[in-house]
C-alpha cells in the first residue's frame, strides 16, 4: 500500500482547488443530469477535458486529456468537486458505456470517429438491449437482423429505452445468427436515430417523467461496417459494455456526491428548532451511510489498481451495481425522512427542498436497482461467478 | 377472550372490500390523481350509502355508533385501492377531536352533518407532531393566527380542526375571512395536503383554551393509528401483487416465481407484513378500550408499519422489473401513499422518540 501523498499532489489539490474557485461558477446544476447536454453542459465538459477533470485517461488522440492513469489525482479531483458540489462533467450510456467499450474492442477508426463527439457531447447515446420477453434474460432477445445488400435489416422491438426519445445514436443488439446457440447469435451495432423505420413511444415512469421509451424498428437498415467486433460477438462485447455499466450504476463518486448534499441539508434544517445534525438518530443513519459510502470508495481504488496493473479479481467488481445503487437510495431515504413532511413535497410546491431531487432521485435510484440487471440478478452474479456456486436447477415439469 | 374480529366485523370487512374493488378501480384513480383534491363525490355517496361515514359517530348524534377498529378495517380498505377519500380527517380525526373536547352543542352542530357525508374536514396537528419553517398557530380573543402546514384531508374540506399550540384545539369555517389555503404537492396525488395562513381569523374553540393536550394527543392518537391501517392495506395489495405478476412473467424459460431469490423477497415481505395486521387490530382496540396503552401503541404501530412498508414499496416495484419503474402499471400511486403516510404525524424516527418519552425512558 503506498498511498503517500507527495507534494506533488499537495501542489495537485491547490491546482485543482485554484480551478474551481476560478470557474466553479460556471458548473451546471446536479439536476440536469439526465437531460440532452446544452451549451452550458458542453462548455463546462470542455473545459473540464481541456484541464483533465474528465476523460482523463483517455488518449488524445480520441477527444480524451491523455493523462497517465493516476489513483491519487482522481481521488483528489472526486474530493475536491464533490466537496464544492461542482458538476463532474457529463455522464449518460455513451460516455460510460459506449467509450469504454470502443476504447476496448472497437476499431481505430470507430473509436476516432465516435468517442471524440460523445465526450463533447455533441453525439447522445441510447442503450438498445432490452425487450419485452427479454430483460433479465437478455440472451434471449428476439429483434433480428440479416444481410440485404450490404447492410443489416433490423426488424423488431426494444424497451425501455432511456433517452432515445432525444439521443442521436443507438448501441444495440440484435440476433444475426438465428441458428447459433443463444449467446453466439448476437451482433453489436451502432445506429443513427433518424435512420427511416424507427418508431419511438415515450413510457412514463414512477417520477411523472418520460424518461424511456419503446422504440420500434421495421426495415432498418444499417451499413455493416457499424459492427463492433464480429457477427455473433455481440454478447461478448455486450458483456463488455455491462461491466461498464454496472460500475457506472453503483459509482461511489455518486453516492459521495448525493452524501455531502445531505449533510449540507442537514446542517441547514431544522425541526422543532432543533438542528438536524443535532438529532442523534439522524446523525447515527448519516454516519453509518458514510462508512457504507467510504467502503464503497477504497472499494473504487482497488478497482482502479487492479484496472493499472491488469488484476482481474472479480468480487470487488461484482458488489459494485448492487450495493452501489441500493446505498444511493438509502441515502435519499435519509434525507426524506430528516426532511419528514417538507420530504414528501413534489412537483413544484411551495417549499419544496433542493428542486424535489430526493424524491426523484430516490424513486429513479429504485429504477437503477432495477435497470442493468436487477439486484436478484446480481446476486445470482454474485454467488455464481464471485463464489462458485452452482446454478439454480431448472424446475421439474409434473409429469 | 377472542384476538380478531366479530362476525360483524367480518361483515363490515367484506362490504366495504367489495365496495372498493368494484367501484375505486385503478382508472379511476388515474382520472382523480390528476385532480389532485383527494376527494371524489361518487366514491364518497358509496361510503355514505354503506353508512360508513359516522362509524364511530355514536347513534344519539346520527352515526353508526360503532367502534375503532371497524373505522380502521375501513381506513384499511381505502388504503388497499389508494381511494382519494378525506376519510382519515373527516371520519376519524375529526369526530375524535369534536368527542374528546367539543361541547354538546358542537356535538350536535358538527357530528351528524359529518356523518351525512355533508361536512368535510381538515386537520391542522402537524405544528405538536413537529414544527418546521417556523409554522404555528395561535389562538388571541377568539381569533388565530400563523400558519399550520401539512393540513391533513384539508383541500376538499368545509372546515379545520387546528391545534394552536399543543393544548389548544380550534374550528375555522373554510373561506373564512383572513384565511388563505395553499395546496401543498406532495407526491401522493390520492390525497390532498394543504398549508393555511391564518391572519385574524374568526375561530370557535373546540373545549377550552389550553387544557385541551389529552384531547389533542387523542386525535394524533387516532390519526396515527387510521394511518397504519391504511399503510397495513396498502401494502397487501403490493404484496399481491407482486405474487400475482411473478406467477404470470416468464424469464430463462421459467417463470419468475420459481426462482428461489424471487420467492424470498415475497416471503420476506408477507412475513414482515403478517404480524402488523395483528398489531393494528390491538392498536385500533386501545384507541377505544385501553386509553393507558393507546398512545404507546399508535406511536409503535405508526412507525412500525412505516418500516415494514418501505421495503414492500421498494420490492413490489423490483419484483415487476422494468414494468414497475413504469407509469404502466399504476403500481407508483401505492408507492407514493406509503410514502406520504410514512411521514403525516411524524417520520418513524421522531414518533419513536415520543415512544420513549412517554415509557419514561427520557426526559421530554
Ligand atoms: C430506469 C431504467 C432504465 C433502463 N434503461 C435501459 C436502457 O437504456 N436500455 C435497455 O436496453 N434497457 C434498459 N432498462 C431495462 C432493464 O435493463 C431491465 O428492466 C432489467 O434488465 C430487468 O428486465 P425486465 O424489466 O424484463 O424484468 P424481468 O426480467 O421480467 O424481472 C422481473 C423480476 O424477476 C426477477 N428475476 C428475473 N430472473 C431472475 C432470476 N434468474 N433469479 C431471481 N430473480 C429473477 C427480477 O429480479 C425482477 O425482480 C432500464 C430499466 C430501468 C428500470
Amino acid at each position: 500500500m503506498d498511498l503517500s501523498y507527495g507534494t506533488e499532489y499537495d501542489d495537485y489539490r491547490d491546482e485543482v482547488r485554484a480551478f474551481i474557485k476560478e470557474h466553479g461558477h460556471k458548473s451546471p446544476a446536479s439536476s440536469k443530469q439526465g437531460n440532452k447536454p446544452d451549451t452550458e453542459d458542453k462548455a463546462w465538459q470542455k473545459l473540464l477535458i481541456e484541464r483533465g477533470y474528465a476523460a482523463r485517461i483517455i488518449p488524445k488522440e480520441y477527444g480524451g486529456y491523455g493523462g497517465e492513469a493516476d489513483l491519487l489525482k482522481s481521488v483528489i479531483i472526486d474530493e475536491e468537486f464533490d466537496g464544492a458540489g461542482v458538476s463532474k462533467g457529463l455522464g449518460g450510456q455513451g460516455i460510460s458505456m459506449l467509450v469504454p467499450t470502443l476504447l476496448e474492442l472497437g476499431t481505430d477508426e470507430q473509436k476516432k470517429k465516435w468517442i471524440k463527439p460523445t465526450l463533447m457531447g455533441d453525439i447522445f447515446w441510447a442503450q438498445g438491449y432490452s425487450e419485452p420477453g427479454a430483460g433479465s434474460d437478455l440472451a434471449s432477445l428476439q429483434t433480428k437482423a440479416h444481410v440485404e445488400d450490404g447492410k443489416f435489416v433490423i426488424n423488431g422491438q426494444k424497451i425501455w429505452t432511456s433517452s432515445a426519445h432525444f439521443a442521436d445514436m443507438m448501441f444495440i443488439l440484435v440476433r444475426t445468427e438465428p441458428d447459433a446457440p443463444k449467446h453466439k447469435g448476437i451482433s453489436y451495432l451502432l445506429l443513427p436515430m433518424d435512420t427511416p423505420g424507427i418508431e419511438i413511444k415515450p413510457l412514463v415512469t414512477m417520477t411523472g417523467e418520460a424518461t424511456f421509451n419503446e422504440v420500434f424498428f421495421e426495415d432498418v437498415k444499417v451499413p455493416t461496417d457499424q459492427i463492433v467486433a464480429k457477427r455473433g460477438e455481440g454478447w461478448m462485447v455486450a458483456n463488455a459494455t455491462l461491466k461498464h455499466e454496472r460500475g457506472m450504476l453503483g459509482d461511489p463518486r455518486q453516492s459521495s456526491s448525493l452524501l455531502h448534499q445531505v449533510v449540507a441539508l442537514m446542517n441547514e434544517e431544522s425541526v422543532n428548532g432543533v438542528r438536524l445534525m443535532d438529532s442523534p438518530l439522524f446523525r447515527d443513519r448519516l454516519l453509518k451511510l458514510q462508512g457504507r459510502v467510504m467502503a464503497m470508495q477504497y472499494n473504487s481504488m482497488r478497482l482502479l489498481t487492479n484496472d493499472l496493473s491488469g488484476n482481474t479479481e472479480l468480487m470487488p467488481i461484482l458488489v459494485v451495481k448492487l450495493i452501489g445503487t441500493h446505498l444511493n437510495q438509502d441515502i435519499c431515504g435519509l434525507a426524506i425522512d430528516a426532511l419528514g413532511e417538507l420530504g414528501v413535497l413534489y412537483d413544484d410546491s411551495k417549499y419544496l427542498r433542493n428542486s424535489g431531487m430526493w424524491q426523484t432521485r430516490y424513486m429513479f435510484m429504485l429504477g437503477l436497482i432495477i435497470g442493468g440487471g436487477t439486484s436478484h440478478i446480481q446476486k445470482n452474479i454474485i454467488s455464481e461467478h464471485g463464489l462458485g456456486m452452482p446454478r439454480e436447477p431448472k424446475p421439474q415439469l409434473k409429469a | 377472550m377472542e384476538f380478531g374480529y366479530s362476525e360483524e366485523q367480518k361483515m363490515l370487512d367484506e362490504s366495504i372490500r367489495r365496495f372498493v374493488n368494484s367501484e375505486i378501480p385503478l382508472d379511476r384513480i388515474r382520472e382523480l390523481v390528476l385532480e389532485g383534491t383527494g376527494f371524489d363525490q361518487t366514491i364518497w355517496n358509496g361510503l355514505s350509502e354503506l353508512g360508513v361515514l359516522g362509524v364511530i359517530i355514536p347513534e344519539e348524534f346520527g352515526g353508526a355508533g360503532m367502534g375503532f377498529l371497524d373505522a380502521t378495517i375501513i381506513q384499511e380498505s381505502l388504503g388497499y385501492v389508494v381511494a382519494p377519500a378525506p376519510f382519515l380527517g373527516t371520519c376519524i380525526m375529526a369526530p375524535t377531536a369534536i368527542l374528546a373536547a367539543g361541547s354538546d352543542d358542537q356535538k350536535n352542530k358538527w357530528l351528524p352533518e359529518i356523518a351525512a357525508g355533508n361536512l368535510k374536514v381538515g386537520l391542522g396537528l402537524s405544528e405538536v407532531t413537529g414544527v418546521r419553517e417556523n409554522a404555528g398557530v395561535t389562538f388571541e380573543g377568539g381569533k388565530v393566527s400563523g400558519k399550520a402546514m401539512f393540513v391533513i384531508d384539508g383541500e376538499c374540506a368545509d372546515g379545520y380542526i387546528l391545534a394552536a399550540g399543543k393544548s389548544t384545539l380550534v374550528w375555522v369555517a373554510a373561506g373564512a375571512a383572513g384565511l388563505t389555503k395553499t395546496k401543498l404537492n406532495t407526491v401522493d396525488n390520492t390525497r390532498g395536503v394543504v398549508e393555511l395562513v391564518l391572519d385574524g381569523v374568526e375561530a370557535e374553540l373546540i373545549g377550552s383554551a389550553g387544557s385541551e393536550a389529552a384531547a389533542v394527543q387523542k386525535v394524533i392518537d387516532a390519526g396515527r393509528t387510521a394511518l397504519a391501517a391504511d399503510l397495513l392495506g396498502t401494502s397487501q395489495r403490493m404484496l399481491e401483487r407482486a405474487v400475482e405478476y411473478a406467477k404470470e412473467r416468464k424469464q430463462f424459460n421459467r417463470v419468475i416465481a420459481s426462482f428461489q431469490g424471487l420467492k424470498h423477497t415475497c416471503a420476506t415481505m408477507a412475513a414482515d407484513l403478517e404480524p402488523c395486521r395483528a398489531m393494528v387490530w390491538y392498536a385500533a382496540h386501545c384507541q377505544q378500550e385501553i386509553a393507558d396503552e393507546a398512545t404507546l401503541l399508535a406511536c409503535q404501530v405508526k412507525s412500525h408499519l412505516s418500516e415494514v412498508s418501505t421495503p414492500i414499496a421498494n420490492d413490489t416495484t423490483l419484483v415487476h422489473g422494468g414494468m414497475g419503474f413504469t407509469d404502466l402499471m399504476g403500481l407508483h400511486f401505492w408507492f407514493k401513499r406509503i410514502g406520504l403516510s410514512r411521514q403525516l404525524l411524524g417520520s418513524p424516527e421522531s414518533v419513536r422518540e415520543e415512544a420513549a418519552v412517554l415509557q419514561g425512558w427520557i426526559a421530554a
